[in-house]
């Protein structure tokens, strides 16, 4: 989709950006015209609020946190707070409950985004291809996307609660809610519903960028719709595939409200983002909140990291913003 | 796959296909809304569509003050952080679009980085940090990390809808006589305002979302929105079952956002679409 919106100046821009790398300093001052640094200034000053905020709100936060990781401080106890080193990693790594939280964290992750792919391919295709009833699709698909994510744990919460529910008295007579197993799989259901159509979304922009007549073409020298798929539109799709993944893959890590209202953690169900808030509000332990705060911030870092090296080129910013 | 296929086959098969997303699409909500009109006694029937219908539950949560207070809370932090995040969004987005400078492919990468980022790191820190500035528990504690977490969207969306005006209408008027103000307030304004407009309404739906920050920057009824609020729903006593009521407080709270996806379905849709695919 590329839009004409590349004015001139920015032509000459590019122009003179290729010579600066090439050529020394000197060449690149003369270049810059009254205009030009007027230009620059006028970008950095309308970019500034919002950099200063970014950054003043995540970058410092995340380097405080990582010198609390590094302290024994329990609110509690305020007077026992000290330097330890890497203490709390050492505390928090070789905890059960951690990586009991990490598997279920991975595992929720994994299952609810490997469902939402093939289940939001097919509705992206039905919103993209339907041939009757277009906006009523859509604008269904949109309400799981906008409902608050709590109100719709609320509604699952019920549905499975024995007696009151309308799912709980179709299945056998159990609580499942309370149960490692069937819970861990409601709140898999819980996630896979809400956020499946923003996957389809996300998918549906890649299928925009389908050519019809190639379609048209494949289904003339006599491929079939499975074959036009995998062919054809999946090749086409690859970037807005791996966008959708990664966003999704990271979202669904963080996953919080549901287990939350679902199990509040109980049976063995908290993600990681439950025991570091449970550590904290809870346990009003600072230091070792601190500590999970820094390794679940490694975890997605590390995610994201193997995402980006799977893009290459295809990475959002890098093919579209980097190039200038 | 009906590429070729227009008949009436076609039609029913599509037909059916909606029927099903539609259905699994307003199940859960139903079933919210179903509850929150049954009366007390058939609260735990099972049954999916309520036997006995009343408005008690609304009537209820309207009169208690944990209810209404965490309404207003929610709206007016929504609303301050969708403008600030719109304002500031707005703002970088022209730059990142029309203007070159350097250090513009370090924002984007920044914004990117910052919808990426785990909000859960973030409650530690900012818990502590809060505490000790005095902003725990009010508004403005809320509202900055909002804006934060809603600025990459926001960026994001707004580029995207910049790059598909013609500035050089803008260009065009000013050659017709216009003034550099008139210009854009008859040719820009009106052509960036829908793109500004879906933009504000998904930071809104954001915003309006947050459960976790939510929790962990408030301790009482003063900042507290209505997702938390709803968690600490109790029932008129203690020992009444809460169910009703926190289906009548999550009824309320869902309509704005079916309002939204009703008229604005599909501005939303290509909000959501042109700012996601632009590798």
């Amino acid at each position: 989709m590329s839009v004409s919106s590349t004015t001139p100046a920015t032509t000459a821009e590019e122009l003179s950006e290729g010579g600066r790398r090439e050529l020394p300093q000197k060449r690149a001052k003369a270049a810059l015209s009254e205009g030009k640094r007027q230009e620059r200034r006028l970008g950095w000053l309308l970019c500034a609020p919002a950099a200063l905020v970014m950054v003043a709100v995540t970058a410092y936060p995340i380097l405080y946190s990582f010198w609390l990781s590094l302290q024994r401080y329990d609110l509690k106890f305020p007077s026992e707070r000290e330097f330890v080193w890497f203490a709390n990693y050492a505390t928090v790594l070789s905890n059960g409950y951690w990586w009991t939280a990490f598997g279920v964290t991975l595992l929720i992750t994994v299952v609810s985004v490997a469902v939402e792919l093939v289940l939001g391919m097919a509705l992206a295709l039905v919103m993209h291809r339907t041939l009757i009833g277009r906006g009523l699709v859509r604008t269904s698909a949109l309400i799981p996307y906008g409902i608050v994510t709590v109100v719709a744990a609320f509604s699952w919460r019920y549905a499975w609660t024995p007696s009151t529910g309308y799912l709980a008295n179709l299945l056998s007579d159990g609580a499942p809610l309370t149960e490692r197993a069937s819970a861990l799989s409601i709140i898999i259901l819980a996630e896979i519903w809400k956020t499946t159509p923003f996957m389809a979304l996300l998918l549906m922009a890649g299928l925009a960028l389908v050519p019809e007549d190639l379609l048209k073409a494949a289904s003339m020298d006599g491929a079939s719709a499975w074959q036009r798929f995998t062919r054809v539109m999946l090749p086409v799709m690859k970037p807005a595939i791996l966008v959708a993944l990664l966003f999704r893959t990271l979202d669904a890590f963080r996953v919080f409200d549901n287990i939350y209202v679902l199990t509040n953690g109980a049976n063995e169900t908290s993600s990681v983002s439950m025991i570091a808030y449970n550590n904290l509000m809870k346990g009003l332990n600072l230091g070792i909140g601190s500590t999970m705060s820094v390794l679940i911030f490694l975890a997605v870092a590390i995610i994201a990291f193997v995402f980006v090296k799977l893009f290459g080129t295809a990475a959002p910013g890098s093919s579209d913003e980097g190039r200038r | 796959m009906a590429t070729l296929d227009t008949g009436p086959r076609a039609k029913l098969k599509w037909g059916l296909l909606d029927a099903v997303v539609v259905v699994f699409a307003l199940i859960p909500v139903l079933w919210v809304v179903s509850l929150s009109l049954k009366t007390t006694a058939t609260l735990t029937d099972g049954n999916f569509i309520p036997r006995e219908w009343t408005l008690d539950n609304y009537r209820l949560i309207f009169q208690t003050d944990q209810f209404v207070r965490a309404l207003i809370n929610s709206i007016g932090i929504a609303l301050i952080s969708t403008l600030i995040a719109v304002v500031l969004g707005t703002m970088a987005a022209y730059a990142i679009s029309r203007l070159d400078f350097p250090g513009k492919a370090l924002l984007v990468g920044v914004s990117l980085l910052i919808a990426m980022f785990p909000q859960v790191s973030l409650v530690s820190p900012l818990f502590n940090i809060e505490r000790q500035t005095g902003l725990f528990d009010t508004w403005p504690g809320l509202i900055l990390p909002y804006i934060t977490f809603a600025l990459p969207l926001a960026i994001y969306t707004l580029s995207a809808f910049f790059k598909q005006i013609p500035w050089d209408l803008e260009k065009a008027a000013k050659m017709d006589g216009a003034t550099q103000a008139e210009a854009f307030r008859k040719v820009i304004a009106p052509l960036a305002a829908p793109g500004v407009f879906t933009t504000a309404i998904l930071v809104f739906i954001f915003c309006w979302n947050d459960f976790l920050f939510a929790i962990s920057l408030t301790s009482t009824e003063q900042s507290r929105t209505v997702p938390v609020a709803l968690s600490f729903f109790t029932g008129a006593s203690q020992f009444e079952d809460p169910t009703g009521a926190i289906s009548a407080a999550a009824v309320v709270i869902t309509i704005p956002i079916i309002l939204f996806v009703l008229f604005f379905q599909k501005r939303i849709v290509a909000g959501l679409t042109s700012g996601a695919v632009k590798g």
